[in-house]
């Protein structure tokens, strides 16, 4: 067979390639799936607050420090983000049963932000505005909606990607939980 | 008692499938066959088959058409998708509203394209015309089993019928929905014919400058359709949804965007092919491209995979079947074209400054910007079948490469038409538009200073990159027509095919303009509003006069009444309404609109706040109509081009009217 024909088989080979990713993939078991980050301290940031009558008096920037002290939770969220409108419900009754969410508002529009924490009410103790995506880059941020379990000492322990809800929390979120307040 | 025919329609309909199914696979088998063996009876029954494949699938659309209309909630898709309150022309357009009934318009569209073929192709060598029509009978097969043994939209619900149906779904109670999914499927199919086309090709082995330019027509004409196919969605986005926005990136939008970002990249790469012989595998890998795309999105909408990977792993039967279609169509049309695609020899005969060069750019950077959206659309789902949870990537991550490389394409865009086959001097170039660019440069910095008083780089940039194509394209045109001795007896002399470019590219400029001054000088208010209250937006100011309670035929709305004052002076009123459907208990939201070419003013009613006081959202969207009028240049571009005489005159070889000639064809 002529060299140049082999070429020709190159999108044939790209296609049945993907197809056999895509196939392994979906026998693999997700819960292998490494974290770069995890058991790492939360990326060094000093960002802006989105302003919110619930933020902590005159908070207007923010650290990685303020998140050490007690376990909590990151919320990687944005408006445009379909799936985090669905999520921010169960946020809002996890607030309610005392647990600490801090907010990471990830490539929006402040503006927008702003009405939708009013609209939907406001689940953070603050968010930090990324409105270039930094922070968001630093932690490996795929998409919205992400939420990282932070421990006292302000390193990850954990990375759930998608949405949190009572099926999430009940089987993995809240026994990570547990058992980090108790260390 | 006696059956008549409103009783069996459904049936006749079933039947008539069942018949195009059996004409179908004849279609596909038969001419095969005879191509194959020289049997010239045997190719010349493709047309027939052609034929009554088309009347049998008109006539199973039409009895499903009866049905809607005389009500037959014994239909479970009439059941679940109309109601006898509905108005005759929702009825007719319920027909696509739902799974069932779509793939049967998408059936029908095959049907009408296949038939288009068999009459428009007598002038084909006969071979090519019946490996031509194969191809479409063996997608028609794989379409039709799909419809007949998945998704029948005859099945009975027997033997207690409901007594009325669950109605349409409120959102589709629109004259946009009653034409946008023809219109998109046009173009989906449409594609089909360009794929049918490029698999005879590979069969034959016969890929000269003729394959092109019979294909031509047809890639442009699928396009046009896809083109304003997709605009016809999002203006119906606009206004129906409420939101205001015209695109959202989501993966119904993608799935339809994506075989038009490689259509336009295969029908200027069709170019290239008939006129210079060269790009061939490419063009070809294109064609494939572009229906397996089509076909993607028909399995992205159609499977259910979309609303939820695992709601489409729990019943599968649909989504399998696609899928497989979907391997086998694209597996087997690669594997043939590894096999028989023509080796490229030697070195390309054009310069590095040249049309080709010009045309080779935009196909690369439109393949690279369709695999960042299909990245971006398939990326969600993978994440969802891999159980990492429902993500979105959102418009920032379609954003940050889209409009640069849009951009990129745009300004290069201008080169292509003033640029000559195999070879161009930077002189030249340089020479015809260093006009164009200086007077765009101009224009680009000044609009934002008379616009509105704050500054907006981005709307220079976007106004001139748009004056930048079009001031290229008036440049090229007063080029052509510098010998002739007046004006309009030049004009006379230039092709249809010429006008059509210069209609399409100028429809992308005007699309630009909608997208980036939309985006960037929208002014929105969403606020709390009493009766009296007061709202300005820059120079309007909307005051709500009343709130008003409607019945509707089928459903009961809030109406607020708006007065809009243009600088103190009363301009109009405005009426938007929530509604309640009675038979669904959805609300739906009715938008105000005041549409004129440099701005719309959008108002919708949010929630009810009090007795007098509704959460109300307002814009003032300036050229946003630009985005849809660009979109309809570029289909009436398409028309132009497929009018060109040059396809009448099918077979005789003409040398092309468009070009300043530069050597002569080079055939491999």
């Amino acid at each position: 067979m002529n060299k140049q024909r082999l070429f020709l088989f190159i999108p044939l080979a790209i296609f049945v390639l993907l197809g056999v990713l895509f196939w392994r993939g979906l026998s693999l078991d997700p819960n292998e799936m490494p974290s770069a980050l995890l058991n790492k301290p939360v990326p060094a940031f000093d960002l802006p607050v989105l302003p919110a009558p619930e933020n902590p008096q005159g908070l207007v920037s923010a650290n990685q420090d303020m998140l050490k002290g007690k376990v909590s939770l990151l919320n990687v969220w944005a408006t445009w983000c379909t799936t985090c409108r669905q999520e921010h419900e169960f946020l809002n009754t996890l607030k309610a049963q005392g647990i600490l969410i801090y907010g990471i508002n990830y490539k929006d529009n402040a503006e927008d932000a702003q009405r939708w924490l009013a609209e939907l009410h406001n689940p953070y103790v603050f968010s930090v505005v990324d409105e270039e995506g930094r922070l968001g880059l630093n932690l490996g941020v795929f998409g919205a909606p992400e939420t990282y379990v932070i421990d006292k000492q302000g390193v990850i322990r954990y990375k759930h990607i998608g949405d949190v809800n009572q099926n999430v929390w009940t089987k993995v979120l809240d026994p990570i939980i547990k058992e980090l307040q108790t260390q | 008692m006696a059956l008549d025919f409103v009783q069996l329609a459904p049936e006749m309909g079933q039947f008539a499938l069942i018949l195009s199914l059996c004409l179908s696979a004849a279609l596909f088998v038969l001419p095969l066959v005879g191509a194959h063996y020289g049997s010239n009876v045997l190719m010349q029954s493709g047309r027939s088959l052609a034929t009554g494949f088309f009347i049998f699938v008109s006539f199973a659309f039409c009895c499903l058409v009866y049905s809607f209309l005389h009500d037959d909630f014994s239909v479970k898709y009439v059941a679940s998708n109309s109601n006898s309150l509905l108005p005759y022309y929702y009825k007719i357009s319920a027909v696509w509203g739902g799974h069932e009934g779509s793939l049967l318009l998408w059936i029908l569209m095959l049907a009408g394209w296949t038939f288009a073929v068999a009459i428009f192709s007598r002038s084909l060598p006969l071979d090519m015309q019946a490996r031509v029509l194969a191809v479409m009978g063996f997608v028609a097969v794989g379409f039709l089993s799909f419809i007949l043994f998945t998704s029948n939209p005859f099945d009975r619900i027997l033997p207690i019928p409901p007594q009325d149906g669950s109605d349409l779904n409120p959102l589709l109670q629109d004259i946009g929905l009653i034409i946008h999914p023809p219109v998109l499927y046009m173009g989906y199919v449409g594609f089909s014919v360009v794929f049918a086309f490029a698999i005879a090709a590979l069969l034959t082995g016969r890929l000269d400058s003729a394959w092109a330019r019979w294909s031509r027509p047809w890639a442009t004409m699928a396009w046009g359709f896809l083109s304003v196919g997709i605009a016809l969605g999002s203006w119906w986005a606009y206004y129906e949804l409420g939101w205001g926005g015209w695109w959202f990136w989501d993966p119904v939008e993608n799935a339809s965007f994506l075989p038009w970002l490689i259509g336009t990249a295969l029908i200027h790469s069709l170019a290239v092919t008939e006129k210079r012989s060269l790009f061939k595998s490419w063009t070809i890998l294109l064609a494939i491209f572009t229906f397996s795309l089509s076909l993607l999105g028909t399995f992205l909408v159609r499977s259910g995979v979309l609303t939820s990977v695992h709601a489409f792993a729990n019943d599968p039967e649909r989504g399998v079947f696609i899928l497989g279609f979907f391997l086998v169509v694209v597996g087997g049309s690669l594997t043939l074209f590894a096999l028989r695609a023509p080796v490229v020899k030697g070195s390309a005969g054009f310069n590095l400054l040249s049309r080709e060069t010009f045309l080779l750019a935009n196909n690369i950077l439109l393949t690279i910007i369709m695999i960042m959206v299909l990245l971006g659309t398939l990326y969600p789902l993978v994440a969802d079948a891999l159980s990492l949870g429902k993500i979105s990537v959102g418009p920032p991550y379609f954003n940050l490469f889209f409009l640069p490389l849009m951009g990129l394409l745009c300004l290069l865009m201008a080169f292509g038409p003033l640029s000559n086959w195999k070879r161009t001097t930077g002189l030249q170039l340089v020479n015809l538009l260093w006009k164009p660019w200086a007077i765009s440069l101009v224009i680009g910095l000044v609009f934002p200073l008379i616009y509105r008083d704050k500054y907006e780089i981005l709307a220079a940039l976007t106004v001139f990159i748009a004056s930048w194509i079009v001031t290229a394209l008036l440049a090229d045109l007063f080029y052509r027509l510098r010998n002739s001795d007046s004006f309009f007896a030049g004009l006379k002399k230039l092709s249809l095919s010429y006008f059509a470019m210069v209609v399409a590219h100028a429809g992308i400029a005007a699309t630009t303009v909608g997208v980036g001054l939309t985006s960037i000088y929208t002014e929105q208010r969403d606020i709390r509003m009493e009766v009296g209250q007061k709202v300005t937006v820059v120079e309007y100011d909307f005051i709500l006069n009343k709130l008003t309670h409607i019945d509707g035929p089928n459903y009961t709305a809030e109406e607020a009444l708006i007065t809009v004052m243009k600088d103190g002076k009363f301009l109009r009123e405005m009426k938007p309404q929530k509604r309640r459907y009675l038979a669904s208990g959805s609300t739906m939201t009715e938008v105000a609109l005041d549409v004129s070419l440099f701005r719309d003013l959008y108002v919708a009613m949010g929630e009810p706040l009090t007795e007098t006081a509704w959460a109300m959202r307002v814009h003032l969207k300036p050229f946003v109509r630009w985005i849809w009028l660009g979109a309809l240049m570029m289909g009436f571009g398409a028309v132009l081009a497929v009018a060109d005489k040059r396809y009448r005159k099918a077979i005789k070889q003409e040398s092309p009217a468009v070009e300043v000639p530069v050597g002569k064809l080079v055939n491999e």
